[in-house]
């Protein structure tokens, strides 16, 4: 059943995929690209990774959406036809693509349990997780302490985009202007569309719960800071898409954001130099507290809020620097 | 080795990486150089430190977060990663210490906090890059560098910065993914990402297509990072619009970082497992290499831009370098490596003259720079020294390395002549487009009277300083010769 489930989607990825290349309407692509983010999602759901699919679909399906429909609003709806030929390219991606395809055929067999991926760091990190750290959820365990510093990097890539696009377009400190061409940032926002309105405020207050949950039930369940920044981020655009970007800019100022953004990367570093000043070494979380146990729980619980913190900031942030920017 | 010492692998990272938070909360008008540069000079005295240890025969390892490798992440330092380290530090103190003005020009005040958050994130990417023992954390560290310095490039004050970023974003996004890729093949087929495990796993599974397919796809994408010819046609554009001083920072370390990578990978991981691999590398590498010293040095004689001149002679630099490791024997190595050095300092050097240059006048074109030397002549002056220790005259930096790749090329058997004929007949070319700058430079009269002064004097003092060093190197080359002869026994497998 799994198994042609699986076909059936991954078939709907590859139309999916096709269609985005094929459609010249820049529009009908960003939508596509939701489409194509929410079937990886349950793709990745299907194979267990509970984690990934949730990221998946927080970020891919939802603000990349957002993001990329608000790059579209300062550039054109349509692209322009390709000034030479691609055949070239065309010819290069189907040959990577057919070596990938033949790379795939020496894999260990799916779901094998003596693939060498689950007999050799595998077993390891289950054991660890259970004596070291005690939570049921191992993969929160290996991304946020026995692979912290890869984890550390990742916020860090967040930041560096954060900053590379407020860098880009050179978003000014001060009022944004107030007329803007396209609807979907209008400072104005939807407040004449009645029913959006009703719908959306609604559901602002249970995606920002939602969030909360995903954020602190990481060490339980599928979760953790990158899920659900990007969830609070998503509540808070609904909110400036509803009530008009000025709004949401007043709840929370383009200050607050970056000192969101700073703030949360440097909480999770200084969690990690406190492994270094209580005399072991950087990123161990077991020296916070008396019991290494207990120290590795608070450890995680702070670096997810450091992650969640720097993600909602670095997301908003780039929101808000696309919408005014039709406004320069 | 005192407590503190222990920590210096990762200090060399975090330090430049946690600052990047609150150059962004400064706005005061020089609050983001000052302490932008304060962590970066703190850098350059970490891997002072390090290099100091390594040569003294200390192994130097770390555990992050306590985990013993290959379940968590480890740090390693040798003799290859000390010197990189150095050239990466290094290149970002000199420029950051000479830039303030020039930047000042460049990059607006009310983006100034973003730009040196970028910089030292693109500072401690690449330093992350050389600390690692691990694949997949090599990754991590090649995004956030990555991603750094298309800000930086982007920051440039053309408006086809812009094209010329995205062209680099796209090629080295491709580059970064084929990597991912082949680290990914790798993991599935042995379990680990850690590269001393992963060298050791390896052997049980060389033979199988994933296997031989990831090194392939580890070696292309690092191939595009790197600017090997063909996969430079990212780098003129990329180095000539960006701001001077970036320039002067990525010239002199970033492709060299994969190069880094790349070799370590290769020589560590695949050559001692794969079968026949050595033959490929040198059968794929040295043609390439030869031709990107060819090309390289011909389009750089007939640029009439000097940022892109001195782009395209770096295509050529990369040659070399990749020239000495496709000889594979040890006196090669050495020469490549002693040549991401030397190249460092000389092409560092000629790109902080561009920024002398690009102080006083608008477009940086031969013909807008004749009879330049009587209003800068201390400006132009560095700009002779450099270029003779670029085209490897005997006396600069550059002639000891051009040394070793010519004495590896001869011992590398029958070919060797036909290598050191090439060498010599591409300086010779080196010599004609240095010689075209200095012509225009000294002996052609300015079209109408130039009312220009000499470069701010921190930018010259520290474009000084790197020229003096392109010389001392030059008659004392101990130091950076033991770290490439360390790093060239590392790589084959022999103990120092």
């Amino acid at each position: 059943m799994t198994v042609i489930f699986g076909f059936f989607l991954l078939t709907l990825l590859l139309i999916t995929a096709v269609a985005i290349v094929q459609s010249q309407n820049l529009f009908v692509s960003v939508m596509l690209s939701g489409m194509f983010s929410l079937l990886l999602a349950v793709n990745f759901f299907l194979l267990d990774a509970a984690d990934v699919a949730l990221t998946e679909a927080a970020v891919g399906a939802g603000i990349s959406t957002v993001l990329l429909l608000s790059a579209l609003a300062i550039t054109a709806k349509h692209e322009k036809a390709p000034s030479s030929s691609r055949v070239g390219a065309l010819i290069i991606v189907i040959i990577a693509t057919l070596v990938l395809i033949y790379a795939t055929l020496g894999n260990p067999q799916f779901a094998d349990p003596n693939a060498p991926v689950h007999q050799h760091v595998a077993p390891w990190y289950l054991d660890k997780t259970a004596e070291a750290i005690d939570i049921p959820n191992v993969v929160t365990a290996v991304l946020g302490s026995f692979r912290g510093y890869d984890t550390l990097g990742e916020v860090f890539v967040v930041f560096t985009a954060g900053i590379g696009v407020l860098f880009l377009l050179g978003t000014q400190p001060g009022p944004f202007a107030q007329s803007n061409p396209f609807k979907l940032t209008d400072p104005k926002g939807l407040r004449h569309y009645l029913i959006p309105r009703v719908v959306g405020r609604m559901l602002i207050p249970f995606i920002l719960l939602f969030g909360l949950y995903v954020q602190f039930h990481g060490e339980y369940g599928p979760g953790g800071g990158f899920q659900a920044g990007a969830l609070i981020a998503a509540a808070i655009i609904l909110f400036a898409l509803l009530e008009g970007e000025n709004s949401a800019l007043k709840v929370i100022p383009r200050s607050v954001l970056i000192g969101l953004i700073a703030g949360g990367a440097l909480l999770y570093g200084v969690v990690g130099l406190f492994g270094i000043f209580l005399g072991s070494n950087f990123l161990d979380y077991s020296v916070l507290s008396s019991n290494p146990v207990k120290g590795q729980q608070m450890g995680l619980l702070i670096i997810e809020a450091g992650v969640g913190i720097t993600v909602t900031g670095v997301l908003l942030s780039i929101f808000h620097a696309f919408a005014a920017r039709g406004k320069f | 080795m005192t407590a503190f010492h222990s920590h210096l692998p990762v200090l060399q990272v975090i330090v430049p990486m946690l600052t990047a938070p609150l150059v962004i909360l400064l706005n005061q008008k020089r609050l983001p150089w000052i302490v932008a540069t304060a962590a970066s000079l703190c850098a350059f005295a970490i891997a002072v430190t390090l290099a100091m240890s390594v040569m003294a025969g200390q192994t130097i390892q770390y555990s992050l977060g306590a985990w013993p490798a290959p379940w968590g992440i480890e740090l390693a330092v040798d003799a290859f990663s000390a010197l990189m380290l150095l050239v990466v530090t290094g290149a970002s103190s000199v420029a950051l210490l000479a830039g303030a003005q020039s930047l000042d020009k460049d990059i607006e005040h009310h983006r100034q906090p973003l730009f040196y958050a970028a910089w030292l994130l693109a500072l401690s990417g690449l330093a992350g890059i050389l600390v690692t023992a691990d694949a997949f954390n090599i990754f991590v560290f090649m995004e956030i560098s990555s991603l750094a310095s298309y800000v930086l490039i982007s920051g440039g004050p053309d408006k086809r910065a812009l094209p010329a970023v995205f062209k680099y974003l796209v090629m080295g996004t491709i580059g970064a993914t084929f990597y991912l890729i082949g680290v990914g093949l790798i993991y599935m087929m042995t379990g680990t990402l850690n590269l001393a495990d992963m060298a050791f796993r390896i052997e049980d599974v060389a033979d199988q297509t994933p296997i031989l397919l990831a090194a392939g796809f580890i070696t292309i994408g690092l191939a595009l990072k790197a600017a090997i010819f063909p996969l430079h046609i990212w780098l003129p554009n990329a180095y000539t619009y960006a701001p001077n001083m970036v320039t002067v920072f990525l010239a002199a370390c970033a492709t060299k970082v994969a190069i880094y990578v790349l070799l370590r990978f290769d020589f560590f991981v695949f050559q001692p497992n794969l079968v026949g691999h050595d033959f490929q590398f040198t059968f794929f590498l040295l043609p390439l290499s030869l031709l990107a010293i060819l090309v390289g040095s011909s389009v750089a004689i007939f640029e009439p831009k000097l940022k892109r001149l001195m782009a395209w002679s770096s295509v050529a630099q990369i040659g070399y370098i990749t020239l000495g490791a496709s000889l594979l024997s040890v006196s090669g190595t050495t020469a490549s490596v002693l040549h991401i050095f030397n190249h460092s300092l000389a092409k560092g050097a000629l790109f902080l003259v561009m920024a002398c240059l690009g102080m006083r006048i608008a477009q940086l074109r031969i013909d807008n720079i004749a009879g330049i030397a009587q209003k800068m002549p201390w400006t132009m002056a560095a700009f002779v020294l450099a270029g003779l220790s670029l085209i490897g005259v005997p006396g600069t930096a550059g002639f000891i390395s051009k040394w070793y790749l010519i004495t590896a090329s001869f011992e590398s058997g029958a070919m060797g002549i036909a290598l050191v004929v090439i060498i010599l007949i591409s300086s010779l070319m080196a010599v004609v487009y240095i010689w075209r700058i200095v012509e225009s430079a000294y002996f052609r009269q300015p079209e109408e009277d130039l009312v220009i002064t000499e470069a701010p004097i921190p930018l010259l003092l520290m474009t000084w300083v790197v020229v003096l060093m392109n010389v001392y190197f030059g008659f004392a080359p101990g130091v950076p010769i033991e770290l490439a002869t360390g790093a060239a026994e590392l790589l084959h497998g022999q103990t120092p």
